[in-house]
């Protein structure tokens, strides 16, 4: 009955066309692989036993991903094509990034993947404790070069580990290094410094920070890594894990110290795309901008000119070494065809030989294996390295370290928050409240 | 199904002569002759098989789901195992009027905006442009493929007309029109919550709202436009002759003799125009649902698609939609009947 249900693009672009056609025959052939691997599965050659023994793998294996963005899916390809045990066929199943995110619980029962793009931290242990993940605890006896923040990251309540970590990126202050050369602007080292920098910027008639937050996640940076900075990364993971209050006076303090840096920021953030707050860094109309290094890929003008720093301390006996860095990799199903092949096939994902094959593809990232080749690495992939190295506490961005129907809710308390900073603590007890009962649901 | 229609049937065919009383020869039934029926036994078939199969699709489709719905509600469940579904009772209501209650009863008032908007700005618009376009004007066709347009867009064209080429603060033509894109001064369309109409202390229909409201309504309009110009057409001329003859004008001659022999049209309008304030959903989710813009529609699939599903809560959401909606039906249905009576 809707007008949106009838006949839309009837006549598709040629390349409309064949983009469609080229991602459903992906699909398909993934979904015949799968289903053949089933049958191999049933026959039960001896060593299909599922234990891990690099080399002896064979039969076909099917990669769930969510690259759907060109440089992301040609690195996908290019691992797999560094995959040294030839008697593995492996296709990959690619779907478009927000369907494949809302549809993972189906997609982690249907079966037909044996392997799975995802994300570290909370969001795969969820799925961990819902058992429905493989424990990969040998792949991880048997790889090197990772070290212990990526392992924790990938660890369940059961101690055993789910998620193979294959890489990283930051969230810093991004600025323009021909505006801060122009200028004679510096990096700021504390929060003093910072706001003398936004006054002068403020004085220059430059908004101090670009601020965007369509889609209601950009912001959680901002939150993040000022309750990091306030109250330090244990109270910040306690917080996300609904083990504090929302009404405490700690997170208080951090809606306070927003609402005195919000005068520095753009107005009107909700309506606006973090591409757009990128354009105003890139024209000169903002001379900051806190967000993940993906900034940089909003244009190539940006990605020449845009350097960046990590956000300041606060308070000095917390320090600034704690940091945003969302880490992406992949997981196994709990039951899936091919074990063997899947453990290898992860074993090879974790090698430094399979992340730069990667990276060649996707610049925009960096290697969680520290023997990865980082000489090809540009300056924000080793600045990045640098930082996320040094750093004593790793999150994984808001929506990724708490229940995503809470980070929804929070998310939508940001966006009201900077509309109108008086309604603080009703909007606090109102999440508070939200979060009571969100995770009375999954506890 | 069998293929005798009735037309080649002599019993149907003959149906209009026959009185209850008048014997049928072909297919006389019952003892002693005293009663018979109208129909072979082919026809019971064919009609049984009528009414049945769309009575258990219907029952399949639309019944059994709406239970599920309806048991679901009761139950703290995230999709994934059976063995995880808990039973809690009235919980979920209960929060939904105690913890969730501004999302609930802003969802509320903004189906409802909806619902006025379509109908007292969407509809009449529709109408009024079918009958100018019903005028045989120079290049009709093209005015109303331009107005029905939006009804055939695909809705990821429609999302970025809205929000990269209208609504987008910098870069949208709105603020570029109205000399609104420079730092500090650019309006944010979508993202600004304020009220347009405040409703008690917290409620009301906000700016950004109404800014998705006008994208409903510039589609809607098209629909409505398209339904109209068919029903227009069905007008007989010689009423309006006879009207204009008596001295009717423009406005008399429409509202007192045009619009009352639509009134099959005007129907299935209105009820297109309460069902899509009902359902609305899919122009909100294309232009990223900002905030103060639920509807009930957004509230169930926001939990109860997403990685970890609640199911229990978005059913009870799903409920509180079913029952808003039986209200509609009810309502029409009691009109439907009266007129049938009458």
């Amino acid at each position: 009955m809707s007008s949106l249900e009838l006949p839309s693009s009837a006549y598709p672009s040629p390349t409309a066309w064949g983009k469609h056609l080229s991602r459903r025959q992906v699909v398909q052939g993934g979904l015949a692989l799968g289903a053949s691997a089933v049958v191999l599965g049933a026959c039960g050659s001896d060593s299909e036993d599922g234990s891990l023994n690099p080399g002896s793998a064979s039969g076909t294996l099917t990669i769930g991903s969510n690259a759907s963005d060109p440089d992301p899916q040609a690195g996908l390809v290019a691992v797999k094509d560094t995959f040294p045990n030839k008697d593995v066929e492996i296709s990959i199943n690619t779907l478009d990034h927000n369907t494949y995110q809302e549809n993972i619980n189906n997609i982690l029962q249907a079966g037909e993947d044996d392997v799975l793009a995802w994300f570290a931290g909370f969001r795969n242990k969820f799925f961990a404790e819902q058992g429905l993940l493989g424990d990969i605890s040998d792949v991880w006896e048997q790889s090197s070069g990772l070290g212990e923040g990526f392992k924790a990251a990938s660890t369940a309540s059961d101690g055993k580990q789910y998620f193979m970590p294959t890489n990283y990126y930051t969230w810093a202050v991004n600025y323009s290094k021909k505006l801060f050369a122009e200028k004679g602007y510096n990096e700021p080292q504390n929060i003093g410094e910072l706001l003398d920098l936004a006054d002068n910027m403020a004085t220059d008639g430059i908004t101090p920070f670009a601020f965007a937050n369509d889609g209601q996640w950009p912001i959680m940076g901002t939150f993040d890594i000022l309750n990091m900075r306030v109250n330090g990364y244990d109270f910040h993971i306690d917080l996300m894990g609904g083990n504090e209050s929302w009404t405490d006076e700690r997170v208080r303090t951090v809606f306070s110290t927003w609402e005195s840096l919000l005068p520095y920021h753009q107005t009107g953030a909700n309506g606006r795309t973090w591409q757009e707050g990128a354009a105003a860094l890139e024209t000169g109309e903002a001379g900051m901008y806190l967000l993940g290094t993906f900034a940089a890929s909003a244009s190539d003008a940006l990605a020449a000119d845009m350097d960046f720093f990590n956000f300041p301390e606060i308070d000095a006996s917390i320090g600034a070494s704690a940091l945003d860095a969302p880490i992406d990799g992949f997981q196994m199903i709990a039951n899936p065809s091919n074990a063997s092949a899947a453990k290898e096939l992860l074993l090879h994902m974790s090698t430094p030989a399979a992340q730069d094959a990667y990276l060649t593809k996707d610049p925009s990232v960096v290697a969680s294996n520290s023997n990865a080749n980082t000489g090809t690495y540009n300056d924000l992939q080793k600045k990045s390295a640098a930082l996320a190295g040094a750093a004593t506490g790793i999150s994984q961005f808001l929506d990724r370290d708490t229940i995503p129907d809470f980070a929804g809710e929070c998310g939508n308390m940001f966006a009201e928050f900077i509309e109108d900073p008086s309604k603080t603590d009703s909007l606090l007890a109102d999440l508070e409240e939200k979060k009571v009962a969100i995770f009375a649901d999954y506890s | 199904m069998s293929t005798k229609a009735p037309t080649t049937d002599p019993n149907l065919s003959a149906l209009a002569e026959h009185n209850d009383d008048t014997p049928t020869p072909a297919t006389p039934r019952g003892r002693g002759g005293r009663r018979y029926s109208l129909l072979t036994s082919s026809d019971r078939s064919t009609i049984t098989a009528m009414t049945a199969i769309p009575a258990a699709l219907h029952i399949a489709l639309v019944w059994i789901p709406a239970l599920g719905t309806f048991l679901l509600s009761f139950t703290n469940w995230n999709g994934v195992r059976w063995s995880s579904l808990k039973w809690v009772g009235l919980r979920n209501y209960k929060q939904l009027f105690t913890v969730f209650e501004k999302d609930l009863y802003e969802s509320l008032l903004n189906n409802l905006w909806v619902m006025l908007a379509l109908f007292f700005v969407g509809t009449p618009l529709g109408m009024f442009i079918a009958y100018i376009l019903d005028k045989n004007l120079r290049g009709s066709a093209v005015y109303q493929s331009v107005f029905y347009a939006p009804v055939v867009l695909s809705l990821a064209v429609v999302g970025f007309i809205w929000k990269s080429v209208m609504y987008s603060p910098g870069q949208g033509v709105l603020n570029s029109v109205l000399g609104r894109t420079g730092s500090g001064n650019q309006i944010d369309w979508l993202g600004n919550p304020d009220r347009v109409i405040a409703v008690g202390g917290e409620y009301g229909l906000g700016k950004n709202f109404l800014a998705l409201v006008v994208a409903m309504i510039w589609i809607h309009v098209g629909y409505v436009m398209v339904l109209y110009l068919a029903g227009l057409k069905s007008v007989d001329p010689t009423l309006r002759e006879a009207a204009a003859i008596d001295g009717a004008n423009e406005w008399q001659v429409f509202r007192k003799v045009v619009l009352p022999s639509m009134k099959p049209v005007n129907i299935v309008v209105l009820v297109i125009t309460v069902i899509t304030s009902l359902r609305v959903f899919d122009i909100i989710d294309v232009l990223n649902n900002p905030i103060g813009t639920d509807v009930l529609s957004i509230l169930v699939t926001d939990n109860i698609l997403g990685e970890s599903g609640n199911v229990g809560r978005g059913s009870a959401y799903g409920v509180v939609l079913l029952l808003v909606c039986f209200v509609f039906a009810v309502v029409y249905l009691r009109n439907a009947f009266s007129e049938d009576d009458a």
